[in-house]
């Protein structure tokens, strides 16, 4: 521990007053003075920092993570602050967009300092007030920031004890901490509050060493289940998305969008539109909008615009798809290599070839891509719905032409994110449009935008070969995926001869070769980037090989598993599953499918049923057993993994963006059908116990087996296998007539 | 052509002096200041924007205001009472009925309308009557569990009027 230096880095440009904050929730709004860190703390008073870093593992830094500073992540880039009233707040430019972590976080300072969870304040997602930050995706913020804020507070508490031991002229081990206050173990009435004993009190500290944290066993808030702190405010309509933000003088944006993508902007006619009372039209190159200081008013004199667009060059659509993304693959990156393949294909009795393919999927959070932007003088102030505020300000500031510092960019409630909001092309959309208006400007995506402008899932191809031998053990796996990326193409099986190789990451128009774009639109990261399809792919041919081999499918998984975690989470999804499995098809429509997602693992199993004339799915009942380490809120980890289950019936079974020529032809919810109430399984969570592992990610991990479990009960219950996702009823029909054909 | 409409808004009267054509949604958000019904789709696929006209459901994104006049509307904001949440609100909150919470007013408006018409609904009168209503983060099985725990109570507190 060493004072911290002073530094201009991390940007920690806070409000004057420490109370605005609270009023909001996450980033809602108040003034915006640009002060250095140094005059933060003075104005915020007294108070005890303590910095800490927070590295996200080397997967994040391939990613992308930097620092402010270049030094990422052994610079401090995240605190925590014990206020002269007692009040802990840590400040995390993570962001609550329904994940949970706004209660998880909160529950897991209060445990470690030993105040009620009620005085923990938790400021996310503001870029003056919080540190830098990556953004909020990969199941990685109780994984990554947990763990070091769990330190730091640990380290605020030893101080706060070495405080209270000269002022109550105790031994610093003869004072325990409960309830915001050190009090002397044998005699408890002699204590003094945190409150007490920082008073007016200065104290920056740099976290440095690991102080050692409470053991499990001594924990009374973090495991227990929670209620979500933000609940009040969002069952009240209190909360505040970014759409509900008002400044004064600020004008909604509607604007002109081309038919195609890839259609360029040939003529327009702005005329009617500048006519239209209270509309007034703004142009920059190809940016063409309404602004009316009423959204819908707006939108009407959109409607007035005559405007000509270039055909888009693509002449993709969901049928030739497929054969273009072989076509257009780039060079392969191995991801995983043993053994050798000539060996494998030695050792095995047969060899089973498939390919499967997935089609395009959107992301549909529930609330439209919105921003909010306000320029004043050189200072630009930003609300935005986004998953990555930091990345997302810097880039309003190369928009803008104004220093990176001189943004600030506050994330109010997220709607859903699921990897789409990682992209902010409204934000961009708002900063250039308020700086044409010369004033505040809203941009809210409406549906069809949404659906138009999204980074979708990629569509993606899978040729799988693999050999089994005599016994029933895998004993060869050559994969090839095409544009999925990598995650999770790795196989959670033993097998000795193996090669995994990706084309392609998935992830933006993707370059190709020769220069020509594998996909007509953008793609990214949806809820388990790679790894739904990666495992639609892995785990329905595992299912294809337990038959082959003659067994159940839960028996073949758990004699083909090595890991021991795996096997313990298959067995206890088996155990709640109560229903034994025998060899597929059996006409009652079990699944069962698996994997470790980036350490936490998942098994799921699933009863459907099957309507063979209309190609109906019926999901009766899905278990889903994940060991995620140690569990913060029970409740928050149960409603992730339900979330996962309900969303995953929706890529399985209906969700597919069908485009053509550039277009997207899904443009609201009457089309893309995603999951409703008459849809509900009943879901059974098992949270497999496993405190001894530090917390794993549980955002994403168990929607990433839900195209397999389905497929793999699909056969069960018929005995067609479906290789392309999703499984709607059109190809299921079609798969049962060409078996029977 | 703009004229002014009147009505009750949260038991509150009410005038907005604008064109009745619009949608209640857009005068509730921006004239009204009332931002806790959601756009979430425009064209009555979601039910985000779900708030209550004369005690029956209406979509605020379809519903133009001319209809409104003199008509009592309540959204979200006008649930609780006195800062005492309605059971509804609470059974959400109890049984984990919202992550993001961005479809919730539509849901508990929804709910609310179900419990009025139907004050002991089986899961799958609540499950019906929510059709319309989208999610995409949570489990929908959470919201029926709040609905129904919220029917109980409400039985619970009516038992306790009558016994008054």
């Amino acid at each position: 521990m060493k004072p911290v230096k002073s530094r201009t880095h991390p940007r920690i440009r806070p409000r004057g007053r420490d109370d605005e904050y609270t009023m909001y929730g996450p980033g809602g709004p108040g003034p915006a003075p640009t002060l250095e860190r140094r005059e933060f703390l003075k104005l915020a008073g007294g108070g005890l920092v303590v910095f800490f870093a927070v590295g996200e593992g080397a997967e994040a830094q391939i990613a992308g993570a930097r620092g402010p500073d270049g030094g990422y992540p052994e610079d401090p880039n995240a605190y925590l602050k014990v206020g002269a009233d007692g009040r802990v707040t840590c400040f995390t430019g993570k962001i609550e967009m329904g994940q949970g972590i706004h209660t998880s976080l909160a529950m897991m300072l209060a445990e470690e300092l030993d105040v009620p969870l009620a005085s923990v304040d938790m400021v996310m997602g503001d870029t003056a007030l919080c540190p830098y930050d990556q953004g909020t995706f990969g199941s990685r913020s109780t994984k990554y920031f947990g763990p070091p804020m769990r330190r730091a507070a640990a380290e605020a508490r030893g101080i706060l004890i070495r405080l209270a031991s000269k002022r109550l002229g105790a031994a610093e081990d003869e004072l325990a901490t409960k309830d915001g206050a050190v009090y002397v173990a044998k005699s408890p009435a002699k204590k003094v509050t945190y409150a007490g004993l920082i008073g007016g009190k200065r104290i920056e500290v740099r976290l440095e060493k690991k102080p050692p944290i409470k053991p499990l066993a001594k924990h009374t808030v973090s495991g227990k289940p929670t209620p979500r702190r933000d609940g009040r405010d969002k069952v009240t309509g209190e909360a505040k998305f970014s759409g509900d933000i008002r400044l004064p003088g600020m004008r909604y944006a509607a604007i002109l969008r081309p038919p195609a993508h890839g259609a360029k902007l040939k003529t327009v006619d702005t005329a009617a539109a500048e006519k239209y009372p209270g509309a007034r039209v703004v142009r920059d190159g190809d940016l063409v909008a309404v602004l009316h200081e009423k959204p819908d008013l707006a939108r009407e004199a959109l409607a007035l615009i005559q405007a000509e667009f270039d055909p888009s060059p693509s002449t993709l659509d969901n049928s030739t798809i497929f054969d273009h993304l072989r076509r257009t693959a780039p060079n392969a990156e191995t991801v995983e290599q043993a053994g050798s393949l000539d060996e494998g294909a030695k050792l095995a009795a047969q060899i089973v070839e498939r390919s499967y393919y997935a089609h395009y999927v959107a992301h549909a959070p529930s609330e439209p891509h919105t921003a909010l932007v306000e320029i004043e003088g050189d200072k630009v102030n930003v609300w935005a719905s986004t998953q990555s505020p930091f990345r997302a300000a810097d880039e309003v500031a190369r928009t803008l032409g104004v220093v990176p510092a001189n943004v600030r960019l506050r994330t109010p409630f997220v709607g859903c994110g699921f990897g789409g909001k990682n992209q902010g092309g409204q934000i961009i959309e708002a900063a250039r449009l308020a700086k044409l208006a010369g004033r505040p400007v809203q941009v809210a995506w409406t549906r069809p935008e949404e659906f138009f402008n999204d980074s979708f899932r990629p569509a993606a191809v899978y040729d799988v070969k693999a050999g089994l031998d005599a016994a029933g053990k895998i004993v060869l796996w050559d994969y090839h995926n095409y544009h999925a990326g990598s995650r999770s193409s790795q196989p959670v099986y033993d097998i000795p001869h193996k090669r995994v190789l990706a084309y392609g990451s998935g992830f933006g128009g993707g370059g190709g070769q020769g220069g020509v774009r594998p996909h007509p639109f953008a793609t990214g990261a949806w809820r388990g980037p790679g790894s739904n399809t990666n495992i639609f792919a892995t785990e329905s041919h595992a299912d294809i090989l337990a038959e082959a081999a003659g067994l159940d499918p839960v028996a073949f998984r758990l004699k083909n598993l090595a890991n021991d975690r795996m096997k313990r989470v298959v067995e206890a999804a088996a155990k709640q599953f109560g229903r034994a499995f025998a060899k597929a098809p059996t006409g009652r429509g079990y699944g069962v499918a698996i994997t470790d997602y980036l350490n936490t693992c998942v098994a799921a199993m699933v009863e459907v049923e099957v309507d063979k004339a209309r190609g109906e799915v019926r999901v009766l009942r899905v278990v889903c057993a994940q060991d995620t380490g140690e569990v913060i809120n029970p409740d928050g980890a149960r409603m992730q993994i339900e979330g996962c289950v309900t969303m995953g019936l929706g890529y399985a079974l209906t969700e597919e963006i069908r485009f053509k020529n550039g277009r997207v032809l899904d443009q609201n919810f009457h089309t893309y059908q995603v999951p409703r109430f008459s849809w509900l399984p009943k879901i059974e969570v098992v949270l497999v116990d496993n405190p001894d592992l530090a917390p794993q990610g549980c955002g994403e991990p168990a929607v990433t087996v839900m195209g397999a479990v389905l497929a793999n009960a699909i056969y069960d219950a018929i005995g067609v296998r479906l290789f392309m996702l999703p499984m709607t009823p059109a190809r299921i029909v079609e798969a049962i007539g060409k078996k029977s054909g | 052509m703009d004229k002014t409409i009147r009505f009750k808004l949260n038991g509150k009267e009410v005038s907005v002096a604008t064109s009745p054509e619009r949608m209640l949604l857009w005068v509730l958000r921006t004239d009204l200041d009332h931002t806790g019904a959601k756009y979430g789709c425009g064209e009555g696929y979601c039910g985000a924007c779900t708030v209550l006209v004369d005690g029956r459901p209406q979509l605020a994104c379809q519903f133009p205001l001319a209809k409104a006049e003199g008509r009592s509307v309540l959204t979200i904001e006008g649930l609780a009472k006195g800062g005492r949440l309605h059971p509804l609100q609470q059974a959400f909150i109890d049984h984990g009925a919202m992550q993001c919470g961005y479809c919730t007013p539509g849901m508990i408006l929804r709910a609310y309308a179900l419990l009025r018409e139907t004050p002991d609904p089986s899961e799958a009168e609540i499950a019906d009557a929510l059709e319309g209503n989208l999610c995409r983060c949570n489990n929908y099985g959470r919201i029926i569990a709040a609905v129904r725990a919220a029917s109980q109570a409400l039985k619970m507190k009516g038992v306790a009027r009558e016994a008054r």
